[in-house]
């Protein structure tokens, strides 16, 4: 916000400002409905019954006491499941074999469903659900993850620049940077409430994408798309594990078909969330940067080790952001990934960048102390003036003046330079820096919008779209209302419903790049067939602008991030009483919504950097820190002051809107933020996420 | 969960033999523990004996100086009571560090007292743990072990007593009122809990049917100046990877003429320190004798290979604390300075 | 059996209880009061946070039985009167009815409503989605007006992303206020918050503008009691 540039008029200046939250009045009043909520004088209960081998296969279930007990409506197994098209071709967002649900004896991880109850109440279907007895015939698995695997998988071919090998300079950073398997865990669990009334299917779904929903329930089911409603106007939040479909969604739906003409609900407990809806993998990164002696780099090498499935694959692509980062005129970036006997990864909030701006971002922490440079000069350096990963020209890249920016308002000028130099009372103290970065990915799915004049002056404006709490309900309705020229009580948005026009997955930062868009050219549109006086029942539509720039530019977000840290000189304990960022992200549409965002996103990254981490034990394959008392995501204690801000930047080549995107950015940088700040508290150099305690009880002489 | 019988109790015998007489029925105190087990599977009684309405719920002077608190008395209220802050404000400390808000509302001494370990495979039913169920061996043993024990464990159970309120009254010498179906007697705190041995499904010394009616807390004047520090990995609702409860005081010298150190997080049961309170009673109180004593205690530390690092954090705390206490005895400002932030709460 | 006890001042009775079944069940399920949520159902989130006579607990961790002849409030309960349901749920079809329950004044809500009766417009029945624009769009709104001081401060702080872990902090806060400012104390600081708030996890916001709000209801509800003290 320190910088203006130009932009076109608004005509009312809706754009920008940061009107409240329209659905803020249900939510704080409670009666927002999600999913689950949706009252049915008719609803059953589903509870799911989870393999507790992780490989092989069920030889024998036995139903007869579950089917016995009191509510029980019905018990399926494999044998007996409503049958899915398992040769269906389901959009590529999607892995089918997790989406077979009770298709088949084979079991491919442990937690996987094998059963499952319906009952007239919650109580009733848990209860028998622990009365189904499961005979298998188990095989040996294997679900050790580790970079020193011999039979690691390479998904595609490295992306090469020149000779990573030949590259010279005196200064070299090699070392390994690693990252834990982590939980997306939003708070509203993955939740259905699946309605058969033996010709069509109602979804209330908890899903960042109606109609990828419907499409896929449509292939799954076999029904023509028409018979499948999806209906998600609240959802709360979902981080990415919510944009493909998850084994207890079809679970939902075969219930439905089993006991049809019953609302038949199901949302996963919390323990279930550790093993039936995704989860980011973990990931080893070998980081190798050659520089001369004033920090300018001439190699970066990359390897990033992930975990797959054998059920499917899924590559965290944690070495993708090394590509354009930072200008080197030899690279190399390749993936390697142990296919194991686990569930299979999915989206968490920045897949790929957030892991990935890890290492490569303490590495060059690493290399700024190697080269006696600030660590924002070392960046400063080696700013590159085109893509280094394509070549193309940056339709806008403002790293360093985030950098810049960010400096300022953090302090930094007042930085000793060495680590360790800084102790208050029992806490050491240091600061750090790392960048951020979000590439501008193409939307899943196409959108389309209606206006409707409704009379009066008051408009209705519908797409799909779903609210996982980004603000798109606030921040559509502000883009309508800017374009239409009117206020923004005149203009009514409806959203998460598969009967309202298309609209593209809430993922990859793409809602306001996507629905925005659509929403501009819609409301564009109306006032061109219609005018400043339309009549009532006027209606135009628009589809999703195409970007005409897309292939030529190299269209990406930025920021900087600045943490400082306390560590305890008894305890070790860690602090982070200050966090700041600077963004630049294209145009900001709502500032309420998008700082908390932002801000939300860094939290995240604080979590990530001092707390999340799933422990897969091997031995059984699946996690055992399966709850929210030992997997810790920060607590309101945690935090302390969060700040976010943004360069005011322009964009218009990336879309006739100029947003980038800001939902997942926050969240990249932070965790190596806190990382450099802690070795410039300490003089310890942890590599790898979460920091504990441990790490410098012995650098405090605990 | 399991089907049960909901029953309330009429008085604390009443109560005892309702539960003494049925294998498969338990107490039910505020829940937060046992709720949470039934729904895991990890408990399945069949008969659940809520005694919570019964009038155990005050904290009342003793006339011969100490104070007594009823075992239904909620954690919120004991921690907020006026006699508790003023005399043993560890107790305070202790229980404020515990849980949140919201289950320190519905938690009660008793239950306190008796919840059981959060070993992550304890709570897994699809796992072994020979404490839920004899004889199925172990799970931590080579599994994850970052909040498990350091003393005292045994090769059937590693696990540790996850309350921070039973590291205070340890400290501060408790005894524990249990009521069976004819009788009532004293348990010291120290003899309540126990260690696993070849026996971890037993926490405590307690038969089936014993309900614990109150805590009575001795005369201790040095409990005013008692500290408890908990050590953890999140700022604030997190269980302790080390706890410390200390008490001390000074001799006209300057020297310690007497001090209580219990530990939490280490052990199956909260651990009274007393080979380190041995190595520092009626000496000079400084910081190395201070650290001496936490080696002395730690001497027989048996850390697992995933938690070696609680041994220099035991060592670490039980120093800081006892730094702590000696500044307060001394009338100082036992702070070492400027913290992070949100450490100090009410 | 039968549980008895009221629930924002009104007394409701649920029949054919099973004992095993949580408070939150029995509110969310029976009663029809989704707006305490149940995100872990082990006290672990603070997400069913419910008033059980004076004191805020997990409604998730109380068997129901231990409800019966207690006093209840929950989300839905702390505004002056109900607001009336926001955008709204899915009737035309499939049996679904809206989430409704009873507010303040007792009011039953449910399957009766057929479309979001909080839209400006009065939504078609055939779309899920009746909006609440207007509701909160910087303008001045009804339904804001009766919302608790705390229900208000969120909404004008921007404390609300997803929503989810809303209704159990706004419970939780408001018991900070009742208990700090309300009882004649000092407007609470950061830490106290932070800490009152510990048992309460949200992972959208990053909580700042909640820690914001809760101060924002404290220092409004501070001068109110301020104003009432001079003569």
């Amino acid at each position: 916000m320190s910088t203006t540039s130009e932009r076109p008029a608004a005509r009312t200046g809706a754009i920008g400002a940061g009107p409240r939250r329209v659905e803020g009045p249900a939510k704080v009043a409670g009666t927002a409905a999600y999913a689950y909520e949706y009252r049915a004088a008719d609803a059953a209960y589903l509870a799911p019954v989870q393999a507790t081998i992780a490989r092989g296969r069920v030889a024998a279930v036995d139903t007869a006491a579950a089917e016995a007990a009191e509510g029980v409506l019905a018990v399926l197994w494999h044998g007996n499941a409503p049958r899915l098209r398992t040769d269906a071709e389901l959009p590529g967002l999607q892995q089918p074999g997790e989406l077979h649900v009770l298709q088949s004896a084979e079991v491919h991880y442990r937690g996987q469903p094998v059963a499952a109850v319906v009952a007239e109440t919650f109580e009733a279907a848990q209860h028998a659900a622990a009365l189904v007895t499961l005979t298998y015939e188990q095989l040996p698995h294997d679900a050790e993850f580790s970079a020193g695997r011999t039979d690691l998988a390479t998904p595609k071919e490295d992306h090469r620049q020149g000779d990573v090998k030949a590259a010279e300079g005196e200064v070299v950073v090699d070392q390994t940077y690693t990252t834990p398997m982590q939980h997306n865990n939003p708070m509203e669990p993955h939740s259905t409430m699946a309605r058969w009334d033996g010709e069509a299917i109602t979804l209330h779904e908890s899903t960042q994408g109606a109609h990828m929903v419907r499409e896929t329930v449509a292939e799954l089911l076999g029904l023509e798309q028409g018979r499948v409603r999806v209906v998600a106007p609240y959802v709360g939040g979902g981080f990415g594990s919510k944009g493909p479909l998850h084994a207890p969604t079809v679970l939902a739906v075969l219930g439905a078909r089993a006991v049809p003409h019953r609302s038949v609900k199901l949302a996963a407990t919390r323990r279930q969330m550790f093993s039936l809806v995704g989860y980011r993998s973990p990931t080893v990164q070998r980081v190798r940067l050659r520089a001369d002696a004033q920090g300018r780099l001439s190699g970066i090498d990359v390897t990033a080790t992930v975990q797959s499935a054998r059920l499917g694959d899924f590559i965290e692509e944690a070495a993708g952001p090394a590509k354009s980062m930072y200008a080197a005129p030899n690279r190399r970036m390749g993936h390697r990934a142990a296919r194991l006997d686990v569930p299979v990864p999915t989206w968490m909030r920045a897949p790929g960048e957030c892991p990935g701006m890890f290492g490569p971002e303490v590495a060059m922490d690493e290399l700024a102390v190697a080269c006696g440079l600030d660590p924002i000069e070392a960046r400063v350096r080696n700013e590159p003036e085109r893509d280094p990963a394509t070549g193309k020209p940056f339709s806008t890249r403002n790293l360093i003046a985030c950098l810049r920016e960010g400096a300022d308002r953090f302090g930094w000028a007042d930085r000793p330079a060495e680590p360790g130099a800084r102790r208050e009372g029992e806490w050491l103290v240091g600061t750090g820096v790392a960048a951020s970065f979000y590439p501008v990915v193409p939307p899943v799915g196409g959108s389309r919008a209606l206006v409707r004049h409704a009379g009066d002056g008051r408009y209705v404006v519908s797409l799909a779209a779903a609210d996982i709490g980004t603000g798109a309900w606030t921040a559509l309705t502000q883009v309508a209302a800017d374009v239409l020229g009117v206020p923004l009580e005149h203009v009514e948005v409806r959203l998460g419903d598969s009967a309202l026009p298309l609209a593209s997955l809430a993922g990859g930062s793409t809602g306001m790049m996507s629905w925005g868009s659509t929403v501009h050219a819609a409301a564009t549109a109306f006032r061109r067939l219609h005018g400043d006086d339309p009549a009532p029942g006027a209606e135009a539509a628009a589809d999703l602008p195409e970007v005409a720039h897309r292939d030529d530019y190299a269209m990406h977000a930025y920021g900087a991030q600045f943490a400082e840290v306390r560590v305890n000189t008894d305890t070790g304990e860690i602090r982070v009483p200050r966090l700041l960022g600077v963004f630049a992200a294209g145009r900001i549409v709502n500032a309420r919504t998008a700082r908390s965002q932002f801000v939300g996103g860094m939290t995240m990254g604080l979590s990530m950097a001092l707390h999340e981490e799933s422990v897969l034990d091997a031995r059984f394959g699946h996690v055992v820190n399966a709850d929210f008392a030992e997997y810790h995501i920060a607590a309101n204690a945690d935090v302390a002051d969060i700040q976010a801000h943004w360069i005011d930047e322009h964009d218009p080549l990336v879309n006739p809107l100029g947003a980038k995107g800001i939902g997942e950015i926050g969240i990249v940088g932070t965790a190596a933020a806190v990382a450099n700040a802690a070795y410039h508290a300490t003089g310890v150099r942890v590599r790898r996420v979460p920091l504990r305690l441990d790490d410098f009880l012995d650098a405090v002489g605990a | 969960m399991n089907p049960f019988d909901y029953r309330r109790a009429e008085d604390a015998a009443g109560a005892a033999a309702m539960v003494a007489d049925n294998p498969a029925a338990a107490f039910l105190g505020g829940g937060t523990n046992l709720v949470d087990h039934m729904k895991l599977g990890v408990a399945a009684p069949e008969v659940l004996v809520d005694i919570t309405h019964l009038p155990m719920d005050e904290v009342e002077a003793l006339p011969e100086g100490g104070v007594r608190i009823g075992a239904n008395v909620r954690n919120s209220d004991l921690a907020a009571h006026p006699l508790i802050r003023r005399r043993y404000p560890v107790l305070s400390q202790a229980l404020l560090s515990g849980a949140s808000g919201q289950l320190r509302n519905l938690a009660t001494t008793a239950g306190n007292l008796l919840q059981r370990t959060r070993c992550v495979y304890f709570q897994d039913t699809s796992t072994p743990c020979n404490k839920r169920e004899p004889g199925t061996g172990c799970s931590a043993l080579e599994g994850y072990q970052r909040y498990h024990a350091i003393l005292g464990a045994s090769p059937d159970c590693v696990a540790v007593h996850p309350s921070d309120m039973a590291v205070a009254l340890t400290a501060l010498d408790a005894q524990v009122v249990v009521q069976d179906a004819a009788t009532e007697r004293r348990v010291p705190i120290a003899r309540l809990h126990r260690l696993p041995g070849e026996a971890p499904e037993h926490d405590t010394v307690l038969n089936h049917g014993d309900l614990i009616t109150a805590v009575e807390l001795p005369d201790m004047p040095m409990a005013v100046h008692a500290r408890y520090r908990k050590v953890r990995d999140r700022a604030s609702f997190a269980f302790a990877l080390v706890s410390v409860a200390a008490a001390m005081s000074l001799g006209a010298d300057g020297s310690v003429s007497d001090v209580r150190i219990a530990l939490g997080g280490v052990a199956h049961k909260p651990w009274r320190a007393l080979r380190a309170e041995e190595a520092l009673r009626d000496g000079p109180a400084t910081e190395e004798r201070f650290a001496a004593a936490a080696r002395a205690e730690l001497a027989e530390a048996r850390p697992l290979p995933g938690n070696t690092f609680k041994v220099a954090l035991a060592r670490s705390a039980i120093t800081a604390t006892l730094r702590q206490v000696h500044a307060e005895a001394r009338g100082g400002d036992g702070h070492g300075g400027p913290g992070g932030h949100g450490e100090e709460q009410r | 059996m039968r549980v008895e006890f009221t629930v924002n001042g009104h007394a409701v009775a649920a029949d054919d209880v099973w004992p095993g079944e949580s408070l939150l069940f029995v509110l969310r399920e029976r009663l029809g009061l989704p707006g305490s949520k149940n995100a872990c159902e082990q006290g672990e989130c603070g997400s069913c946070t419910v008033y059980l006579d004076d004191v805020t607990v997990c409604a998730c961790l109380v068997a129901a039985g231990q409800a019966a002849g207690r006093r209840v409030r929950t989300v839905e309960g702390l505004a002056a009167q109900p607001a009336r349901a926001g955008a709204g749920a899915a009737g035309a079809d499939g049996g679904v009815g809206e989430a409704g329950g009873i507010g303040a004044d007792g009011r039953a809500g449910g399957a009766a409503v057929a479309a979001g009766p909080g839209s400006a417009l009065g939504a078609r029945g055939d779309t899920a989605a009746g909006g609440a624009a207007g509701a909160d769009t910087g303008q001045r709104d009804p339904d804001a007006e009766r919302l608790s001081p705390v229900q208000r401060a969120f909404l004008e702080e921007g404390a609300v992303q997803c929503g989810f872990c809303t209704p159990g902090l706004l419970v939780q806060a408001h018991d900070l206020v009742a208990r700090t400012v309300g009882a004649g104390g000092p407007v609470p600081g950061d830490a106290h918050i932070r800490e009152a708030l510990a048992g309460n996890l949200c992972r959208c916001t990053g909580y700042q503008a909640i820690v914001a709000a809760v101060r924002r209801a404290a220092e409004r509800e501070h001068a109110r009691l301020a104003g009432q003290e001079r003569p």
